[in-house]
């Protein structure tokens, strides 16, 4: 579980996020929702300790995380995965050794051993035969597949994904989305999505926090988004005149 | 308002030297990096070198000889003035310009693309010092194979000089070879290497610095790797000066 409390970011005096407070379970995906510079991903890297909160606290489980040092913040890291927006796998680097690079770093398994969990990932993300092929040689819905298969290579405890389906068709879309899914419930993770893909908030928010002008607007199942009256949210949700008519706004 | 930009850069490349140079999380990985990095930025560079060290010899033999007119002047001092030439100042400095230009773009390219593409990011959340991760193994390539380059660039340029010279009828075997072997002083060699060592930290951190405060596209990418071989430049002349003032005074 991840906890965030109070949290306060600025950039050069531009308060970004006000006073967000969630709690992020186990085994569901979490979803945090708002329009393009709401703020949602200034508060996915915060949470990660990519950028320091200016105030408030982070915890994973029942520790703090936001002010600990980097040796410390380091063992937690280790039981995370996250997939970005695009994909941020090594150029330089075979699909096969995309996925070996964590375990060769924080393992003592041996090549046999790591081999062997490499294409266990990859099977689990439905990616064959592709070990020794660079990512430039393959689709953007690949990348995200094997990127998926390196942030689950390490058993992680919290899976975090920026924007996993952005610019893919509404299939390819799906299909990444039931894959998360399927991962976080097989695996028992902690899984925060960053997004603004409604067919995503529908088809697998175990819970969706919606950001709106750096605040926690609204909070809920993707459920509750049929039956709330909130107006920035609804705004938000059902932006064309289909969902609108559908919702009967 | 420059001086402080300045002065706050500086700090920045200390801050970005004390995070290079800390303790590596997996010696082995860094190790086959460093092999890697040797590859990519030394013996990657050979060929370039060759062909540079052979015309610069070459041309300054020429010139040699054509300012030589006088009839009292031996003529075994063409191949003194090659030597001297190529090992006090080409085989180092005018090397290391060009390294800066190869080898310095390439880094600042690479990092910096790295960054765009959050493969940076992804290396922090794993919880992997990228900066030591990624500019320690070719700080380590560069200062252990660049005095290798410049050996092989003082013994190409004066060959080149040797050929052009007995080809073109300036000077005779015996006479250059004469040349070559007089009042030979070994310390300029390690006066040369000293330099070559100096300018790969140089070309390598400066280069490295650039491409790591990418922000931005793939213009603030080129950008980047223009500043990063133009300051680089800059730093290997001012060196080159404080350097021959400190070793040959």
């Amino acid at each position: 579980m991840i906890t965030v409390k109070n949290v306060y970011k600025s950039f050069d005096g531009r308060l970004v996020l006000e006073d967000i407070n969630a709690t992020f379970e186990k085994g569901k995906t979490n979803l945090i929702i708002g329009q393009s510079g709401s703020g949602k991903t200034v508060l996915l890297k915060c949470i990660v300790g990519l950028h320091d909160v200016d105030s408030g606290a982070i915890y994973y489980n029942d520790t703090r995380f936001d002010n600990l040092n980097f040796n410390d913040k380091k063992k937690i890291r280790q039981k995370i995965g996250m997939l970005f927006q695009g994909s941020a796998l090594f150029d330089s680097a075979t699909v096969e050794e995309n996925v070996m690079f964590p375990l060769d770093m924080f393992t003592s398994m041996t090549y046999e051993e790591k081999l062997e969990r490499v294409n266990f990932c990859l099977k689990r993300v439905n990616i064959i035969n592709s070990n020794h092929l660079y990512p430039a040689e393959i689709s953007g819905g690949m990348k995200k597949r094997v990127a998926i298969a390196r942030a689950i290579a390490l058993n992680p405890e919290f899976l975090f994904c920026d924007e996993p389906n952005s610019g893919f068709d509404p299939k390819t879309a799906v299909v990444i989305d039931q894959l998360i899914k399927e991962i976080t419930e097989e695996f028992n993770i902690t899984t925060i999505i960053n997004t603004h893909d409604m067919n995503s908030v529908m088809g697998i928010g175990d819970k969706v926090i919606f950001i709106h002008n750096g605040k926690k607007w609204w909070e809920g199942t993707k459920d509750n988004i049929l039956d709330s009256d909130n107006k920035e949210l609804n705004d938000f949700v059902f932006s064309t005149e289909l969902t609108r008519k559908i919702k009967g706004l | 308002m420059k001086l402080l930009s300045a002065i706050d850069m500086f700090g920045e490349y200390i801050l970005l030297l004390k995070k290079v140079f800390s303790k590596p999380e997996k010696r082995r990985v860094y190790y086959q990096q460093t092999i890697k990095e040797i590859d990519k930025l030394g013996l990657q560079s050979i060929g370039i070198v060759t062909i540079i060290s052979v015309f610069m010899g070459a041309v300054i033999t020429l010139q040699t000889a054509y300012n030589m007119e006088n009839p009292f002047i031996p003529n075994y001092l063409i191949g003194l003035g090659t030597r001297d030439s190529m090992l006090l100042e080409f085989s180092s400095t005018i090397i290391g310009l060009i390294l800066a230009g190869k080898v310095g773009s390439n880094i600042a390219s690479e990092i910096g693309t790295m960054k765009v593409t959050e493969q940076i990011d992804a290396l922090e959340i794993m919880g992997i010092n990228s900066a030591s991760f990624l500019i320690l193994p070719k700080i380590i390539a560069t200062v252990l194979f660049n005095p290798f380059l410049t050996v092989l660039s003082m013994i190409v340029g004066i060959v080149g000089g040797w050929l052009v010279g007995v080809f073109t009828g300036v000077v005779s075997t015996q006479e250059y070879i004469d040349g070559v072997q007089y009042a030979f002083i070994p310390f300029y060699i390690t006066y040369a290497l000293i330099k070559t060592v100096v300018f790969a930290f140089l070309i390598t951190t400066i280069s490295a610095f650039y491409g790591y405060r990418v922000q931005g596209g793939s213009l603030e990418v080129g950008r980047a790797s223009t500043q990063a071989v133009v300051m680089s430049s800059i730093f290997i002349l001012l060196f080159n000066l404080i350097l021959t003032q400190l070793l040959l005074s």
